[in-house]
């Protein structure tokens, strides 16, 4: 379901700590990548002909998967293309990602798939996947073509940034996506309630005058669609979970059996609406920065594996949209380069999440959901690795991002946790 | 007359840095008593034959607005010209804005001519934190959106002061849309800033909570030293948003009548009113109602302002004002 470069490199990877929870490994070890695949792991290994990367101090882990990314190809070229959009995936350590459908056109037509499959092949940094629209158009409406796009090569489904507002719509979407055994992904937001909102309905949107967007925009759509899910006996994932009541649904949605996932991006995990205070609009995000309440439980559904998955909502917007009022401007910032540092910096360092949940959350939990290979340290695995320096800090600067968009909420501040080394599918993708 | 109560180490405005007023949150209460002052001082000038004092000559003052406005456009620019200071009005419609220039290139372009102060009226929150960040000149906020409109909350303290002699421990219902209101957010902090306190009455969906104690009950003004009514702002909702079901509800309800106003209290307005809705006539019109002082207090608060914004402070005015 990837489509993009692949690597036949030998290299070893000397002396690093080897962190892969899922299959038990946490050691000072080598690691051998002959044409591509993880082929030895141990104490020093034989480096044979192979190029060495000295690890000793750095950390080794699975390579990250962002389920969530605008690449604004086709269309918006302006704010961010494959080229860019994987050169900053590959820099912030990532060996796959997936694209959102709402371009210009959106792709809900299987031309478009494969048109856009054949030139990754070519132009992207790393492997990736598309999404493909829910309904024509994302209009809500009429089915999109559902068995034709997985054929096609489409990753999954979504209608992101434009809610099926329809229950019976997505009754329908849900029923017949059982042909494709694709998974469908939820922006959720019931817009009768969000119409008008910009930042979070709290008490700094109140004392600020901006429009609220309530958490109950969220909740209402999270719970119906869990319903649908049961109804239909199908998977829905939840995409940029924010609210506590979201977190609860999905959790109970789950412990009752429904097949629903979900996942939460950094901005919301190190971030509260406290923020927007200056009015600086690359704090603006659909769905809204909430209170310190709904970020803990987003904490704690991380922690605990009620959300399974660390997304970027990566999306790019060009400077001049940007730069104006709050409310002017359009939703939405880039994450893939500081995404690890982030919240490496604001949940790992503090004791909020321990650094082996957060690579899990980062790589092997978005693989499963779409049913990726999840990346591994493993003999017979490709490589698909990241070397982290964790004592290393650096300062988030426009003029150094790869992403063509440098709307960043974290611009200017320095971030611990440092991306040395991403090597994705057999090939280094990043140093 | 009031008491001024003011030091003299406190009527000078901070040095070095270039100032701005965007926010209420901006002013200290040295600030406000500084202000009133200088404005005070202003009052006293406005009662001579020659009005107009040399002050700010030769200083540009552009008044950039993006809405409609009476008495805060008119007000600003009567200000300015009081103080003999070159002016310049944009106004949105007729301008480039209407060929889809951003405020930033506008802000540049109006730059270009040096002007000293930019005042700017915009309907988003923060357009005059916009401004701020691409031009050299000192920028007002003369209302963005639903934020802020700091010189109204400098008008209203003015009043009071001139009315009760005291800023502190007054207690001030405000009534009605207090949602759209950016009147009602800047008084709000104006008031808490100076010592006194605020309650929020209206319908339970245009009164937002986490700003002030908050009523729906009409019968909660009652024991408020001044009723502060606001308009009922149609233009800010939102096509198909029904947050009142009529406004003949709405006045029947929330309505401040003849009945509603207890002996002794006193009435203000933002303006502009939507007589009968909002406030009865004969209300408005009643020795009761503050509206008219609020709009004199309304040139001399502005003038105080871009004064104050531009010069050392109140020892000048005193000279100015003996000069005219």
């Amino acid at each position: 379901m990837l489509a993009g470069p692949v690597g036949r490199e030998n290299i070893v990877v000397r002396g690093g700590r080897v962190i892969d929870a899922l299959e038990g490994v946490d050691a000072i070890l080598d690691v051998r990548i002959d044409n591509g695949v993880i082929a030895q792991i141990g104490e020093l290994l034989d480096t044979n002909e192979h190029r060495v990367v000295d690890a000793a101090g750095r950390t080794l882990v699975p390579a990250f998967v962002d389920p969530h990314v605008h690449l604004r190809t086709p269309g918006r070229e302006d704010e961010e293309t494959i080229a860019t959009g994987t050169a900053a995936a590959a820099a912030g350590g990532y060996c796959a990602i997936l694209a959102m459908p709402n371009t210009e056109p959106v792709v809900d037509d299987p031309e478009i798939v494969r048109a856009l499959r054949t030139r990754a092949e070519t132009e992207a940094h790393i492997p990736l996947g598309f999404f493909a629209a829910i309904t024509k158009g994302q209009a809500g409406e009429e089915l999109a073509e559902l068995g034709s796009l997985a054929d096609a090569g489409a990753v999954g489904f979504t209608d992101d940034g434009h809610p099926v507002a329809a229950a019976g719509v997505m009754r329908r979407a849900l029923q017949y996506n059982a042909v494709t055994g694709r998974t469908i992904a939820v922006h959720c937001e019931e817009q009768t309630l969000t119409r008008g909102g910009h930042a979070h309905a709290g008490a700094v949107a109140s004392e600020l005058g901006i429009g609220g967007w309530p958490s109950l925009g969220e909740s209402l759509m999270v719970a119906r669609d869990i319903d649908l899910a049961a109804d239909t006996g199908q998977s829905v994932h939840l995409m940029h979970l924010s609210a506590r009541e979201s977190v609860d649904h999905l959790r109970r949605g789950r412990e009752a059996g429904v097949c629903v996932t979900g996942e939460a991006s950094p901005h919301h995990l190190c971030l509260t609406d406290d923020a927007i205070r200056t009015l600086d609009p690359n704090f603006k995000m659909n769905p809204p920065l909430r209170s310190a309440d709904d970020r803990a439980a987003l904490v704690e559904g991380l922690r605990d594996g009620t959300i399974s998955a660390v997304a970027t909502d990566h999306a790019p917007h060009a400077l001049e949209e940007k730069e104006t009022t709050f409310e002017a401007a359009p939703f939405g910032v880039v994450g893939l380069e500081t995404a690890f540092s982030a919240l490496y910096t604001y949940l790992v360092e503090p004791g909020l999440l321990p650094l082996e949940t957060l690579i899990e959350r980062m790589s092997a939990g978005p693989a499963v959901i779409f049913g990726l290979d999840r990346p591994r340290i493993a003999v017979g695995a490709p490589a698909n690795l990241t070397l982290l320096d964790l004592s290393g800090s650096w300062r988030v600067r426009a003029d150094r991002l790869r992403s063509r968009s440098h709307n960043s909420w974290l611009l200017g501040e320095r971030l611990n946790g440092r991306v040395c080394l991403t090597i994705a599918a057999g090939r280094v993708a990043f140093e | 007359m009031s008491d001024l109560r003011v030091v003299p180490g406190d009527l000078v405005p901070p040095r070095g840095e270039r100032r701005h007023l965007l926010s209420v949150a901006d002013l200290t209460r040295d600030d406000v008593e500084r202000l009133l002052a200088t404005a005070r001082s202003f009052s006293v000038s406005q009662e001579r034959e020659t009005k107009k004092l040399p002050t700010l000559r030769g200083r540009l003052v552009i008044n950039l607005f993006y809405e409609s406005s009476t008495r805060t456009s008119s007000s600003f620019e009567l200000a300015a010209k009081r103080l003999s200071a070159d002016t310049l009005n944009v106004k949105s419609a007729g301008s480039s804005v209407d060929k889809g220039e951003s405020l930033k290139d506008t802000t540049l372009t109006l730059s270009s001519y040096d002007p000293d102060v930019i005042v700017v009226r915009h309907p988003e929150a923060g357009a005059a934190n916009v401004v701020a960040a691409n031009t050299r000149a000192r920028v007002v906020n003369a209302g963005d959106g639903k934020h802020q409109h700091p010189t109204q909350a400098l008008l209203d303290l003015y009043t009071l002061r001139e009315t009760f002699g005291r800023l502190d421990g007054l207690h001030v219902a405000i009534v009605g849309d207090v949602a759209h209101s950016r009147v009602a957010r800047s008084l709000v902090q104006a008031l808490e800033l100076v010592g006194s306190d605020a309650i929020l009455v209206g319908p339970p969906t245009l009164v937002p909570t986490g700003l002030a104690p908050v009523s729906h009950d009409i019968a909660s003004i009652a024991d408020a030293d001044v009723i502060y009514v606001l308009r009922m702002q149609k233009e800010r909702m939102l096509p198909g948003a029904s947050f009142v079901p009529s406004l003949g509800e709405y006045t029947a309800r929330w309505g401040i009548t003849p009945e509603r106003v207890a002996a002794g209290q006193r009435v203000m307005h933002p303006g502009p009113m939507n007589r009968g809705v909002e406030l009865d006539p004969r209300v408005a019109d009643s020795p009761a109602s503050l509206i008219t002082d609020q709009v004199r207090a309304g040139l001399v608060v502005r003038m105080a302002v871009l004064y104050d914004l531009l010069t050392a402070g109140p020892v000048a005015v005193e000279a100015a004002v003996g000069v005219a």
